[in-house]
Order: C-alpha cells, then structure tokens, then sequence
C-alpha cells in the first residue's frame, strides 16, 4: 500500500524533521516496514553526504563490525583522494554515516561510484541541502535513531513503505536520490509496469542502480530530464507520458516540490495549500498530525502536475 | 453485554452481538433534550464508534454530535437505526460505509470510499470527497457538495448521488442502477461499461466511458431532478444531459470461430 507525505514552508525553515516524523507516524498503517525521509535544510556551500555501509539484511560474519569501522575511515579515505576536504563525520547508526565535505569538483558521479565500490557501501544521497534518512521500522523509530528532532530545514517529503516487490531492507526504502544528480529526491506510491524498460535505458546512458525497486527510475529518470534542460515541471508532465502504471509520486529538487499523478488517479494524495504552508499525504489524518485544525483540503484529479517553489 | 464461549472465555459484545475489543466506550457526551454532544479529539477511533453506538443502540439517543473528529478513518460506519448524526469537521476514508438508516451530516471534507454500501439514509457532505465515493452504494441520497475524486459511484447499485462541485475520471464505472447527478464537469470515461442506471451532467464531459450514450428526457426526469433540488436546497436545477447505458456489452457482437461456422 506505502505511505507518501510531503511538506514545504514558503518562508523560512522549521523543525521538519519532527513534522515530517509526525506525518509519517499517523500514516504507519499503510506500511510498517521501513520509513524513509528526503530533509532540505538551508542551502550551504558544503556538500552534505548520506551513505549507507551494510543493509540490516546484511550476513552479519566475524569481521562485521571490524570491516564497518574500516570502511567509515575508507570513505572519508576516498572522499579527500578525490579531491573533496572532509570537514565532519558523523556516526548516524552502527550501519550508515553523514560526511560534510567542501568540493571544488564538477564530477559527483565519480564521487559516488568511489564511495560505491566499497564493499556494502551505498550512497544515500549527496547535495547542498538534501539529507536522506532512511531504515527499516516505523517513523518514529527512525526519526529517533538518526535524532531527526533536531533537523532544522524548509522543505521535505517522506515514505512509510509495505513491502510487496522487494525486500525489506534499506535498498528497498524509499525516498530515492537521483544518482549522480545532486540534491534531487523522489517518493512514490504505486507500480510502475514498463520498470525493466527504462531501467534498461537508463542503464546504457550509464546510471546505476541500487535496487530492484521501481520507484528508484521516477528519480533517476526526472533527474536526466532536467540535466537536459527541462524543468522539474517539464519534466513531470512528461513522466506522465512515458512512465507506465499506476502511481502518485512526489518530487524535490533544492528549492521546489512537485507531485504527480496517474492518469487514471489509482493512488490516493490529499492537498492542503496554505499561504506559508504546503502539505500532501496520502491520507488528511497526516496533514492533521501537522496542522491540528479544520483545512480546506482536496484530492487532485489524474494526470495532474503541480509544482511549489520556496 | 458479555457471552460467554465454549471454552469458557468471555468477550464483551456490543447491543448488536457483535464482539467488542478490548476499549471501554469512554461515555464523554453530553446529553440535554435527547441530543448528545461529544468531543472525539482525545478520542480513538475505536472509542469514538463505541461511543456514537451506544448513543444510538443503547441509551436510545436519535440526535448525536460528534466535535473534532479529526480526518480519522472509519468514523460511523454500520450504524443501523434511524437516527441524526453530524460530524463537526472532516473525516478520513471509510466515512459512514454500510449505514442504513440515518441521517448524516458532515460539515468538512470525507476522504476515499465514504458511504461505500450504503443502504438506505441521506449523508450530506459540505465539502470535498475523496475518490469512490459511494463504492456499491444501494440506497439512499449522498449529496457531496464540493468536488469528489475518481471513480465516484463505481458499482453503483442503487440511491442518488448529488455532486455540486467537479467528478474525476470514470464517474459511475460499472454502474448498475440507482443516478447520479453531477452539476460540475465530469472527467474522462464517464459511465464506463454501466449496465444500467442514469446519469445526469451540468458541465461539460471530458469524454464518455464504452457504452456509455447521451438519454432521452422525459417527465420523470424532471420530477426527480425538480425533487432532489427542492429536498437539499439547491436552488433553480441547471439545464443538464441525460446519460444511460447504450447495452452494447449486454451481447456479444463477434463470434467464436466455431459459432461463425454454424451461423454463416
């Protein structure tokens, strides 16, 4: 079933992480499996990286816990013999880590595939402003583990997921990043019926995949579109043209939100448009674990595309 | 009410013999002149049921009002008597499914699949509804007065579905009797493979669903619309088209290579 919620503050940043967890934990009935958030606080020059060094599903060997502490150093290792300087590390769970690093370079992409050919190792995401969180276990489990409390930021989108086709497991949660694209995240509610035909496609334009989870092109696919020059709401519209299936997915870039939907609306998203207030979910129960009064909400119609900017 | 089972455990049930679970129902209206009044924002969805139940079935209560309810899913759902409720705010999805009987008014917005089997009894709905609304629905009046989502009315079987704002794509899929009148535009694959019943539109039809073909007016047409206007205070009815079931689907008009033999 899965849950989406997505929020954006027009002015100024607020406590999103405790928002985003809120909206997420009144959604957990509609998956209870995993939880993940894409959080954007106030843009920096810094560059702000999520990696992953095991999933949970991980065959747990002798050397576990030894190669986990050998592989934090190896990726701060390779960030700086990349060219990047390292400025903090930060231990965010015995099986992922946030680095913030300065760099001056243009390619990311060599960036991650470096952090990537580490054993185990997954880049979550990687941008000015964007942060992903993402493990198995409901919101507030998750938000309490990475200390989303204190995430101070201006917009997010968030997905409690019920596994159907692929494992329970961090490479299955979303929200996805848009590898190697900075600052680009994407959650998605439904199933996407010409996934092996993109996947291929993309595939040979030379982007990697991390999971057998279909929702991971919307990102990819949105993020080359806009490389090409599209905006993020060009690039929307079209997906609707040549994505297949049934799906309500929402995306963000560093300063905008957009959501679209099918063409025959099979997934649900409830709108709330405030005047410094953006909220989506799939349910109002959700945007009323935010905004605890009467709103004036609706359901968008098929084939919709709307998009916000701070 | 307690029963006991076979083994000698016993579960709580509510008037109806029904099995309750485990909550208690939290008796937190306020009861003046026979109507009952209650906050549900502290409330449990469970407790807020429990509550509005044994108002109605137990304590005999026909007039209940239910503050805050908070877009929760479920909220009077099964309620089998005659009886008036309103809802002071929004509810989420699953909104009043399976009533027969009462009189429901909801000042905010539903979420998906309200009055889904809805047997008999009028909910009016102030604001928005969410998509298939009225799922299966056999009896009764639903008037949603804003906007509804998609597939509003699929699988139909009987009542009236009043509309005053826009209906998504394939409003009334599948239906199979009862009438919708929708005085918004309604979206692409209006009616599609109906088998019967009647459609009536004020705006415009993005495009109309297989088998789905414009209606001849007639006197009963105008009785009823002049009627339901009269009834929820709606006003002068707008000029509005007719669609039925063209009953195309109802035979098959290409044959199986064995029956072309014997027929041609």
């Amino acid at each position: 079933m899965c849950g989406i919620a997505g929020l954006i503050y027009k002015n100024g940043s607020t406590s999103i992480g405790e928002d985003m967890a809120r909206m997420l934990q009144s959604m957990k009935h509609r998956g209870p499996d995993s939880t993940g958030y894409a959080l954007y606080r106030p843009p920096s020059d810094d560059w702000v990286m999520h990696v992953k060094l095991a999933d949970v599903n991980a065959e747990r060997d002798f050397e576990f816990e030894q190669r986990i502490r050998r592989n934090r150093g190896e990726v701060r290792r390779r960030l700086e013999a990349a060219g990047a300087r390292v400025l903090e590390t930060l231990d965010t769970s015995p099986h992922a880590m946030t680095v913030t690093f300065s760099f001056g370079g243009e390619d990311l992409k060599l960036l991650a595939d470096r952090i990537e050919d580490i054993r185990g190792a997954e880049v979550l995401s990687l941008g000015h402003t964007l942060e992903i969180v993402k493990d198995i276990g409901d919101a507030a489990t998750v938000a309490g583990d990475y200390g989303l409390a204190r995430f101070k930021g201006t917009h997010g989108i968030g997905h409690v997921r019920m596994a159907t086709e692929s494992d329970v497991d961090i490479s299955g949660a979303h929200p996805y990043w848009a590898y190697p694209f900075s600052d680009v995240a994407v959650v998605h509610n439904g199933q996407l019926t010409n996934y092996h035909q993109w996947r291929r496609r993309l595939e040979r334009a030379g982007h990697r995949f991390q999971s057998e989870c279909d929702s991971e092109i919307i990102a990819v696919y949105l993020a080359e579109r806009m490389d090409d020059g599209d905006t993020l709401e060009e690039a929307m519209h079209r997906s609707l043209e040549e994505l297949d299936g049934v799906f309500t997915y929402l995306a963000v870039t560093g300063d905008a939100l957009g959501m679209a939907k099918d063409e025959l609306a099979a997934k649900p998203l409830v709108l709330y448009e405030g005047d410094d207030v953006v909220a989506l979910a799939s349910e109002e129960i959700a945007i009323r674990a935010v905004l605890d009064r009467e709103i004036e909400t609706y359901d968008p119609y098929e084939s919709e595309v709307m998009v916000w900017s701070r | 009410m307690v029963s006991v089972d076979a083994n000698g455990r016993t579960a709580r049930m509510d008037a109806r013999g029904l099995v309750e679970l485990t909550d208690e129902v939290p008796n937190v209206s306020t009861i003046e002149d026979g109507r009952a009044t209650f906050d549900a924002h502290d409330l449990t969805t469970r407790q807020i049921n429990l509550e509005l139940r044994s108002l109605v079935y137990e304590q005999g209560i026909r007039d209940v009002t239910v503050l805050n309810p908070g877009a929760r899913h479920s909220l009077g759902v099964g309620i089998l008597a005659r009886c008036r409720i309103t809802f002071e705010g929004s509810i989420g999805y699953f909104a009043c499914g399976l009533i027969d009987g009462p009189e429901v008014h909801i000042t905010g917005r539903v979420g998906w699949s309200a009055c889904e089997n809805m047997m008999s009894g009028v909910v009016v709905i102030d604001g928005n509804a969410g998509s298939l609304t009225g799922a299966a629905m056999r009896g009764g009046d639903l008037v949603v007065k804003g906007r509804v989502g998609a597939r509003t009315g699929i699988d139909q079987k009987g009542g009236t579905i009043i509309v005053c704002g826009d209906a998504g794509a394939n409003t009334a899929f599948m239906m199979q009797r009862g009438r919708q009148i929708i005085l918004g535009n309604a979206g692409a694959g209006l009616g599609d493979s109906m088998y019967d019943g009647t459609l009536y539109v004020a705006g415009t039809v993005k495009s109309l669903g297989i088998d789905c073909v414009p209606g001849e007016w007639t006197d009963a047409d105008s009785e009823l619309i002049e009627r339901k206007f009269r009834i929820y205070g709606l006003g002068n009815p707008p000029e509005l088209q007719k669609f039925v079931c063209g009953k195309k689907l109802y035979n098959y008009d290409t044959l199986e290579p064995s029956e072309r033999r014997i027929v041609l």
